[in-house]
C-alpha cells in the first residue's frame, strides 16, 4: 500500500511543488527525482505482484494484476527516462528562447500531472475514475502541446482538445451505458463501476445495452490510440509540442488508451460471448496500419513521420488484440511494450537532431553521424528497431502477430505485409541520408543525454532475445484474460 | 400506474422535451450573447430534472449533483463566458450560418436515429426516467453536430458543453446517476477543461487576429 502512495503520491506532490518553483535551475533535476520516486514506487509494487500475486488495495478502488502490473512499470519507467532526456533538452531551449520562465514552471508541473493521471488510469478500478483520468491526462497533455505558443502549436492543441474532448465524451457515454447494464445485477451500492466486479458477473450483463456501450466506448478511447480515422489530432500533436511529450504521447499515452479498450473488451466478451469486439478491433487496426504505412511516405517533417509510424503500430497492435486467443494477445501485449521502449528511444534522438538542425524538416537535416555519432547511431538503430529487423523485440512481436494472423485470419496477412512494406522502404530510405549524408548540422552547446535512448533500445533488444519468466507469465496471464 | 403517468413522471418528459427544444435551438441559433443565455438555461433545464428525479425516487445524491450542475453549469461557466465574449469583444457578434433549415433537418434525422438506438436498451433500465434516454442521446448528437457546422471557436466551445449537459441528463435518465467521486471527478474535468479553452481563446486571437477556426487549418499532410 505504500508502495502504491509512492507511486501516485510522487507526482501528484511534482506537480504541486513543480508549478512553484519549476522555472528554477534545479527544477529540471527535481522533475527527474520526483519521477524516480515514482519508478521506485513501481518497482516495489512489481516486487510484490512477482512474491504475492495481484491484490486490491484502499478498499478495492485501486488494484494491480497481470494486465496492468507490467504497464505500471513500463509507464513509471518511460516516465523517468523522458525526464533525464528533457534535462539538456530543455536546457537548449531555453538558451534558444523558446522557454520561458513561466512555460518551464507550466511544462514541469504538467509533465507530472500527466504522469499521475496515466500511472491513476492504470491502476485505478473503477472505470469511471478510469475516464476522469483519461480526461484530465487529455487536459494536461493539450497544455504540453501548446507550451510554445506558436500558431502552430496552438492550432495543434485546439483540434487535440476539440477531437479528444469529442471522442472522450463517447466513452463517457459508454461508461454511463455500463453502468447501467451493471447496476441492475449488482446495485447501485455494491461498487457496480468497480472493474474486478464487473468482470464477474460480466456473462450475465444484458447484451445488448453492452453492444452500444462497447461502441461508444472503443470510438471515445479509440480516438485517444489514434485509431484511423480518428487519428487526425496526433500528428499534429507530436509535431508541434516540445520532444519529451512526443516521446511519452506515442510511449505512455496511446498505450494507456489501448488499455482502456481491453478492459471494456473483456467484460465484452463475457457478456456477448461473440468475437463483436474483437471484429471491430480488426477492422481498426488493419486500416490504421495501412493508412499509417501510406502516410509514412509522404511526410516531410521527421517528428510527424515517426507520429504516422506509431499510429501504424498501435492499429497492428489493436488488430492483434481483435484476433484473440492467447498467441496473438500474447504478442499483442509483447508489441506494446517494445513499442513504447523503441518508439520514445527515437524520439529523444530525434528531439537532440532538430535541435542541432534547428529545423524538423527531414531534408535538411543532413549526416548526423559525422557531427554526432551517437544520436546518429541512435537514430539508424531505434529506426531499425521500429521497422522491425531481428533481433530486436518487435521483430519477435510482429513474426508472432504475422504467423497468428496467417493462421487465423489469412486474408489479412498480405495486407499487413504490403503496409509493413511500404513503411519499410518509406522510414529507411528517410533516414538513411539524415544519418550518412553530407552532414548540415552543427554542434549543441550542451552535451545530449543520449543515455535514455541506448537504455531504451538495449531493453527492447533484450525483449527480442530473451523474455523474462515472470513478464513471460505476466503476459500469458494477461493474454488468458483478454484473448478468452 | 406506470410511472410516465404520474405528475413527477410527466414533469420528467416534460424538462427533457425542453432540453432537447434548446438543443434545437441552439443549433439554430447565430447569436453568441444568446448562445450562452440558451446554454444556462439547458442548464437550469438540466439541474430541474435532476433534481425531480432526486425527489421522487429519495436519491439524496441527486440532490448534490444537481446542485453542482447548477453552480457550474448555470452560474460560473456561463459567467466566465460572459466575461471571455466581453474582453474579447464579440459579445455582439453574429455567425453567418449557411442552410440553417438543411441542418434542422438533419438534426431532426438525428433524433430519429437516436430514439431508434435507445428505445430498446430504455426497456431494461430501473430508471423512472427510462423514456428519456433517447432525447438524452438526440440531444448529444445535436450538440456534436453543432460543434462541426460552427466555424467560430466560442460557439465550437459552447457545442462541447452542451454536448456534457446531454451526458448529464443521460446519465440521470439511465442510472439515476454516476457514483458521486466519479461525478465530482468528471465536474472538476469539466470545469478546468473550460479554463483551458478560455485561456486558449485569448492566444488564438492573439496568435490568429481572429476567432475563426478556419485559420486553424494549416498543419496539412503534403
Amino acid at each position: 500500500m505504500d508502495a502504491l502512495l509512492l507511486l501516485l503520491g510522487a507526482p501528484l506532490c511534482g506537480a504541486a511543488v513543480l508549478a512553484l518553483v519549476g522555472h528554477r535551475g534545479y527544477a529540471r533535476d527535481l522533475n527527474v527525482a520526483f519521477s524516480l520516486g515514482s519508478f521506485a514506487g513501481a518497482c516495489a509494487l512489481t516486487a510484490r505482484v512477482i512474491s504475492e500475486g495481484p491484490f486490491l488495495a484502499w478498499e478495492g478502488e485501486l488494484f494491480l494484476d497481470p494486465l496492468n502490473v507490467f504497464l505500471v512499470a513500463l509507464t513509471a519507467f518511460v516516465a523517468l527516462t523522458t525526464s533525464i532526456f528533457s534535462r539538456p533538452y530543455m536546457r537548449v531551449e531555453e538558451e534558444h528562447g523558446k522557454m520561458t520562465p513561466r512555460r518551464l514552471r507550466l511544462y514541469h508541473s504538467m509533465y507530472q500531472l500527466f504522469g499521475f493521471t496515466m500511472l491513476l488510469a492504470l491502476t485505478t478500478n473503477n472505470v469511471g475514475i478510469l475516464w476522469v483520468a483519461m480526461e484530465a491526462a487529455t487536459l494536461t497533455t493539450v497544455l504540453l502541446v501548446s507550451v510554445y505558443r506558436t500558431p502552430a502549436s496552438l492550432e495543434a492543441a485546439w483540434k487535440y482538445f476539440i477531437l479528444c474532448g469529442v471522442g472522450i465524451a463517447q466513452a463517457l457515454f459508454g461508461t454511463v451505458l455500463l453502468y447501467m447494464a451493471a447496476e441492475k445485477i449488482i446495485g447501485a451500492e455494491g461498487g457496480a463501476l468497480l472493474w474486478t466486479h464487473l468482470a464477474d458477473v460480466r456473462s450475465d450483463l444484458d447484451p445488448q445495452i453492452i453492444t452500444l456501450a462497447f461502441a461508444f466506448l472503443f470510438v471515445g478511447y479509440g480516438t485517444k490510440i489514434g485509431l484511423v480515422p480518428l487519428h487526425n489530432w496526433l500528428p499534429d500533436a507530436h509535431a508541434e509540442g516540445p520532444t519529451p511529450v512526443s516521446a511519452v504521447l506515442s510511449g505512455l499515452l496511446l498505450n494507456v488508451a489501448l488499455y482502456a479498450v481491453l478492459r471494456c473488451k473483456v467484460l465484452t466478451d463475457g457478456a456477448l460471448g461473440t468475437p463483436l469486439a474483437g471484429r471491430l478491433m480488426m477492422a481498426f487496426g488493419l486500416l490504421s496500419v495501412v493508412a499509417g504505412a501510406f502516410f509514412i511516405s509522404r511526410q516531410k517533417d521527421v517528428k510527424r513521420m515517426f507520429a504516422y509510424s506509431s499510429i501504424e503500430h498501435m492499429g497492428l497492435t489493436t488488430f492483434a488484440f481483435g484476433v484473440g486467443g492467447p498467441v496473438a494477445t500474447f504478442a499483442a501485449l509483447l508489441h506494446m511494450t517494445v513499442h513504447s521502449l523503441t518508439k520514445s528511444a527515437i524520439f529523444f534522438a530525434v528531439g537532440h537532431a532538430s535541435q542541432k538542425a534547428g529545423t524538423q524538416i527531414m531534408d535538411e537535416i543532413r549526416g548526423l553521424v559525422h557531427v554526432n555519432p551517437t544520436i546518429g547511431w541512435g537514430l539508424m538503430l531505434g529506426a531499425l528497431a521500429i521497422l522491425g529487423m531481428p533481433p530486436f523485440g518487435v521483430f519477435a512481436s510482429e513474426f508472432l502477430i504475422l504467423t497468428t494472423a496467417m493462421r487465423e485470419q489469412p486474408w489479412a496477412t498480405p495486407i499487413l505485409l504490403a503496409a509493413l512494406g511500404v513503411a519499410f522502404a518509406s522510414m529507411f530510405s528517410r533516414v538513411l541520408p539524415m544519418v550518412f549524408g553530407e552532414p548540415s548540422v552543427r554542434r549543441l552547446p550542451h552535451p545530449p543525454a543520449l543515455v535514455p535512448t541506448f537504455v531504451h533500445l538495449s531493453l527492447a533488444l533484450l525483449l527480442g532475445l530473451y523474455i523474462p519468466p515472470y513478464l513471460d507469465g505476466w503476459y500469458r496471464a494477461a493474454a488468458r484474460m483478454v484473448g478468452g | 400506474m406506470t410511472p410516465a403517468d404520474s405528475l413527477g413522471g410527466q414533469l420528467i418528459d416534460l424538462f427533457a422535451t425542453l432540453m432537447l427544444l434548446i438543443a434545437f435551438a441552439m443549433i439554430a441559433q447565430r447569436r453568441v450573447l444568446t448562445l450562452i443565455h440558451l446554454f444556462a438555461l439547458q442548464g437550469a433545464t438540466l439541474v430541474a430534472s435532476t433534481a425531480i428525479v432526486g425527489y421522487l425516487t429519495h436519491q439524496p445524491h441527486l440532490y448534490i449533483s444537481a446542485g453542482l450542475t447548477l453552480a457550474l453549469k448555470v452560474f460560473l461557466i456561463p459567467w466566465l463566458l460572459h466575461r471571455v465574449i466581453d474582453r474579447l469583444s464579440v459579445r455582439w457578434d453574429v455567425e453567418t450560418l449557411i442552410n440553417i433549415p438543411t441542418t434542422l433537418l438533419i438534426g431532426i434525422v438525428l433524433v430519429v436515429f437516436a430514439f431508434n438506438i435507445a428505445a430498446p436498451i430504455a426497456q431494461l433500465s430501473v430508471s423512472i426516467a427510462r423514456g428519456t434516454l433517447g432525447i438524452a442521446l438526440a440531444c448529444v448528437l445535436l450538440s456534436f453536430m453543432m460543434m462541426i457546422t460552427r466555424s467560430k471557436a466560442v460557439p465550437q466551445v459552447i457545442g462541447f458543453l452542451a454536448m456534457e449537459n446531454g451526458l448529464f441528463f443521460a446519465a440521470v435518465a439511465a442510472t439515476y446517476g454516476m457514483p458521486m467521486v466519479v461525478e465530482l471527478g468528471i465536474a472538476l474535468d469539466v470545469l478546468v477543461g473550460i479554463l483551458i479553452l478560455g485561456v486558449f481563446l485569448f492566444q488564438i486571437r492573439e496568435q490568429f487576429d481572429s476567432l475563426d477556426i478556419r485559420h486553424l487549418e494549416r498543419l496539412k499532410d503534403d
